[in-house]
């Protein structure tokens, strides 16, 4: 009992140390220097730490001024009195000599001028620079401002060391912002890992990032689990793994040279050097013994070179025929560098479960990436889902609404500087004048072509061409830019793997608004009913008292409309040129027959299957979109032969009207 | 059962019941012998050979436009992929042009080594040459056969053949047809030009095949005499496809597959495989394709997967519409009239129009005219410009009341079969 009490005050009194240290704080930072004056002009690694800990813990606000200048050798001390200054060239004196102009370290004032050989500077090697740096770190991570301590920890994972590991610890227990204590907690597991104090330690440290997405963390485990390639005639026990050359990541030629660089093998001649080396040895028509004439196979060549090896006029080399051979003979194998296996083991199992957790992210992004790349299909589609889908015709030039739709929004960005006043105006006007340009076609050309699908076709091709050579002429080859207003901009993140960026969101709800738009104009209104009256039977519906041309029209304008919206959108998106809507067209096309004409439901489920499908392709071989788009065309192809009519096929009447 | 009289049976040989063809025989035959004296090459040289080139690759795209027509006015299928055969053609050929010229160069500069080639440097040599621009250094598994010309030349015409083939009888098996069978045609072209855009297509990406107007062999034929020889093939082979084409559509044959063009389901009904017939005529016009396409790019000169984009399939059938689809010398003059106006115009070769305010270019202007003239000739001429031939002669159809014209629903066109 009495042992537990006397420990109790002995704790007792620890604590309260600081305190009474605290409680006789120095007046300047001038009189902590003087009282530390000897290590400081010893200046030797081993005796300076009190004298750092001590301007560190003096709590002064001059405290981190002093470090900085004196880790960068521009602390001079006084050779008369003693007294430190921070010190500036002043030019020289009429005699020549070098001035220096001090700085008073409390006021920061300036205190006099006087010749540099008065004064000594202070010149730190190092090793006290660094120990001088720890301590700065510690100011940094402790200072009031939480815009100075993130950025003292953004330092610190850039450029991570030993030392800074105590001075985070130190700063942990007074922080009290929890995101930034997080992160401080965060930020001493990641570099125990590297510079943890023992291998427990660092196991413990290891193993806390089980999952975790952070690429630092990715970043500190991998050294430790990197390999070399090694050779040798029969398999070590400690092998991370065996590898057979010619296959997996090492080619043969790299395997031979680990064997020569092992003294496994001799060093190889290449076809090369041996072809060079039989010219050498040219005599009277022969090289070895053979005729120049034969020595067209490579059995021929490695014949003279070994007539010639054997004459001893050139070095016994394996050629490229012993290369097999040699290969077969031993065995190729990565090792560990590093020599700890309970770490090894650790990383491992942790990189496991991170490569888990991501693949499983990356499913999700992939997710992600093709419901926005469906729904720019969807919005580029749905225009034609109604004038194709619905009236059955034909239209080429819907890619070029589509750009038209870009374009004005270029236009209005001309016009209206702000941006997002701009993208409020343009999308109106987008649709205003795609649906006077969609009217203007169906009155001229396509109301004569009812019944023509494949005229139809034809001549609104003529329309695209003209219309994409007319946006050349007027707004030039060069990419036009339609900028999305700053809140559009960025991306909403959820971890380090998943992120989606504001604009796709954008278009994806704006894809969702038009399909409640469609629905609810089809399914709602008189307008609607009177499309699918027409639609269903013209004769009838004429003899009912609607006008099919008007309705025609009208409809036509409608799909004309939302594809000027949707080039908008996807103005945003991608760069408006004259092509924007041609790149577009067949995927368009695409989305409407894969999902069953006629059917909205049925374009956004093609519009889905395209834009996972691509995604898919593209995941399988993330760097060829273009083989994507190929292989994509091809199984819709494939697709189309099973389900000709589409996802959702119209039955009865309704599929032949 | 009785004789049947002799004037109600048809001339045993074909060209006496088509006077037409022999008219444009003698046609082609005159306007060959009037270049070839012209030409720099064999004549006067009032021609340049680039000159002689632009009419040999007319004559090709006249060739293709016939394959065009034969699908589309005859049968009524608008494809618009047949510029894809037209360019797998032209790279079979291109294969070997390029393989036996760079052959040889690396030969020459191979043998002037001390020591003979092994056939592995050869083969390396070679293909490091012509992949070097696209880092490759070894020869993809396609070019296995580039070395022999009749295996290319074969290659010309199985590979279009059998690509039509295997697509024909997926699209045709599941009766995909009118607009839809146009747009998997084009959504195939799409994906073979996006194919060949590949770096690792084997086919040299975007910088396709190169310097396929040197013969090999024949680097001291000056190219004045090359380009006549071609224009002769060319020319040739445009008459012996017009023959063909024109046999084809005459005869039962002919009279079958332009009822599936009228009406598929009747043909159907009546107890005739529509596929067969469909698929014969696809693979048909896809080999004339591939064959026109093997001939017009030794004169072009360079070939690349931009050749083969969708456009070019969509042009294709333009040119038949405006020259007069189902009729064949209706796609000869639209593909030849057409292309030269065309090159006339972007040529630079066609006086600007000066509107005081703005100045036509006709660089920049012409396709927007094309297209247009396009929409005009589609809505008020669609019989296009044969349709002149049939004013000239006193041909007029039988008034339909309204009822519509071309070949689509309710269209008729009895007299066409001439019989």
């Amino acid at each position: 009992m009495a042992r537990l009490m006397k420990a109790a005050l002995l704790l007792l009194a620890l604590s309260v140390a600081p305190f009474i240290a605290a409680a006789q704080e120095p007046s300047s930072i001038q009189q902590v220097l003087q009282e530390h004056r000897d290590a400081i002009e010893k200046s030797s690694r081993r005796t300076i730490g009190p004298a750092i800990d001590a301007i560190a813990a003096s709590g002064l606000p001059q405290a981190p001024e002093v470090l900085r200048r004196w880790q960068e050798k521009e602390l001079w001390q006084r050779e008369a009195d003693g007294l430190f200054f921070y010190a500036e060239e002043a030019g020289e004196d009429p005699a020549g000599e070098d001035l220096l102009r001090l700085f008073d370290l409390d006021q920061v004032s300036e205190v006099d001028v006087v010749p540099e050989d008065d004064m000594a500077q202070l010149k730190p090697n190092s090793g006290i620079r660094n120990m001088i740096g720890a301590a700065l770190v510690r100011f940094q991570l402790s200072d009031p401002d939480p815009q100075v301590r993130l950025s003292g920890l953004d330092s610190i994972s850039r450029d991570p060391e030993a030392s800074h590991l105590t001075a985070l610890r130190a700063a942990i227990v007074d922080e009290e912002d929890t995101s930034i204590r997080a992160r401080k907690e965060r930020l001493v597991r990641l570099l125990e890992v590297r510079f943890g104090e023992d291998t427990a330690t660092r196991v413990a440290a290891i193993r806390s990032f089980a999952g975790d997405l952070g690429v630092d963390v990715r970043g500190a485990l991998n050294p430790l689990v990197t390999t070399e390639l090694g050779a040798a005639k029969v398999l070590p026990e400690d092998v991370a793994r065996e590898i057979r050359p010619g296959k997996d990541t090492l080619s043969a030629e790299d395997a031979y040279t680990l064997l020569v660089r092992a003294d496994l093998a001799p060093p190889l001649i290449d076809r090369a050097e041996q072809k060079s080396a039989l010219e050498a040895n040219i005599d009277n028509g022969m090289v070895g013994g053979v005729a120049i004439a034969e020595l067209d196979t490579n059995a021929a060549r490695d014949q003279a070179y070994a007539n010639l090896a054997q004459a001893g006029i050139v070095d016994a080399v394996a050629t490229e025929s012993d290369l097999d051979d040699a290969l077969a003979a031993h065995v190729f194998f990565e090792r560990y560098t590093l020599d700890e296996p309970e770490i090894i083991s650790a990383a491992l199992d942790t990189l496991r479960s991170i490569d888990r957790t991501v693949s499983l992210n990356q499913f999700f992004d992939l997710v992600l990436d093709a419901l926005s790349l469906g729904s720019i299909y969807f919005l580029a589609a749905i225009g034609l889902a109604i004038t194709f889908g619905v009236m059955g015709v034909i239209n080429m030039a819907h890619g070029e609404f589509i750009m038209m739709g870009a374009y004005t929004g270029y236009v209005v960005q001309q016009f209206i500087p702000d941006y997002t006043l701009s993208i409020i105006v343009a999308l109106p006007l987008a649709f205003a004048v795609t649906f006077a340009a969609g009217v203007a076609m169906e009155r001229l050309v396509i109301r004569w072509l009812y019944h023509r699908p494949l005229e139809t076709l034809l001549a609104t091709f003529g329309i695209s061409i003209a219309l994409q050579q007319l946006a050349k002429n007027i707004f030039g080859t060069q990419a036009r830019p339609l900028t999305a207003p700053d809140w559009l901009g960025g991306a909403l993140s959820f971890n380090d793997v998943v992120s989606i960026s504001y604009i796709r969101i954008a278009i994806f709800v704006l894809a969702l608004i038009f399909l409640g738009l469609f629905l609810l104009v089809m399914n709602r209104t008189r307008l609607g009913l009177e499309v699918r009256a027409v639609t269903q039977n013209p004769r009838m519906a004429a003899s009912m008292g609607i006008n099919p041309d008007r309705i025609n029209m009208l409809t036509f304008g409608l799909g004309s409309g939302i594809a000027g919206i949707a080039g908008v959108a996807i103005g945003l998106y991608a760069k408006v040129t004259s092509e924007l809507g041609a790149d577009y067209i067949v995927q368009s096309f695409m989305t409407v027959v894969v999902g069953g004409v006629g059917n909205i439901w049925g374009t956004l489920l093609g519009a889905g299957l395209i834009g996972f499908l691509q995604k898919s392709i593209e995941w399988f071989n993330p760097s060829n979109t273009l083989a994507a788009q190929t292989y994509m065309i091809l199984f819709i192809i494939l697709f189309i032969q099973f389900r000709p009519k589409g996802i959702i096929a119209l039955k009865g009447r309704a599929a032949e009207a | 059962m009785t004789d049947i009289p002799l004037s109600n049976k048809r001339p045993r040989f074909f060209l006496a019941a088509n006077p037409s063809v022999l008219v444009f025989l003698a046609l082609l035959g005159l306007f060959t012998l009037g270049v070839t004296l012209l030409s720099e090459g064999a004549g006067t040289g009032a021609l340049s050979t680039s000159f002689v080139k632009t009419l040999g690759k007319t004559l090709c795209l006249c060739l293709v436009a016939i394959a065009m027509d034969l699908v589309w006015g005859y049968c009524g299928i608008l494809s618009l992929g047949h510029f894809a055969f037209f360019g797998i053609g032209g790279y079979a050929i291109g294969m070997w042009l390029m393989y036996a010229r760079t052959e040889l160069i690396v030969m020459e500069s191979l043998t002037s080594a001390t020591l003979p080639p092994t056939s592995q440097e050869v083969s390396d040599a070679i293909a490091s040459q012509i992949f070097g621009v696209v880092g490759a250094s070894e020869l993809p598994s396609i070019w296995v056969f580039a070395h022999s010309l009749p295996l290319q030349l074969l290659a010309v015409i199985i590979v279009p053949g059998l690509l039509a083939l295997v697509f024909g009888w997926l699209a045709f098996r599941s009766r995909v047809t009118g607009v839809y069978l146009s747009i998997l045609t084009q959504a195939m072209t799409l994906a073979l030009s996006l194919y060949l855009f590949q770096n690792d297509s084997g086919l040299r990406g975007n910088n396709g095949l190169s310097g396929l107007q040197n013969l090999p062999g024949l680097d001291d034929m000056p190219q004045s005499i090359i380009s006549v020889w071609f224009f002769w093939a060319s020319a040739l082979a445009l008459a012996l496809g017009y023959l063909l084409a024109n046999w084809v559509i005459s005869g039962k044959f002919g009279n079958v597959i332009r009822g599936i063009r009228d009406d598929e389901a009747r043909v159907r009904f009546l107890g005739y495989s529509v596929e067969g017939y469909k698929l014969f005529i696809f693979t048909l016009t896809a080999v004339i394709a591939g064959i026109a396409g093997a001939l017009y790019y030794p004169q072009a000169g360079i070939i690349n997967p931009a050749e083969i984009a969708p456009i070019a399939s969509i042009y294709l059938a333009v040119w038949v519409a405006i020259g007069g689809r189902g009729r064949l010398y209706g796609a000869v003059i639209g593909a030849a009239f057409v292309s030269l106006v065309s090159s006339w115009f972007t040529g630079g070769q066609a006086p600007d129009v000066n509107l005081g305010f703005y100045t036509i270019k006709w660089v920049d202007w012409w396709t927007v005219l094309l297209g247009l003239s396009f929409v005009l000739v589609t809505l008020f001429a669609p019989k296009g410009i044969g349709g002149l031939f049939d004013l000239l002669f006193h041909r007029h159809l039988i008034d339909r009341h309204g009822a519509d014209l071309g070949p689509d629903q309710g269209s008729k066109r009895e007299e066409e079969t001439g019989q």
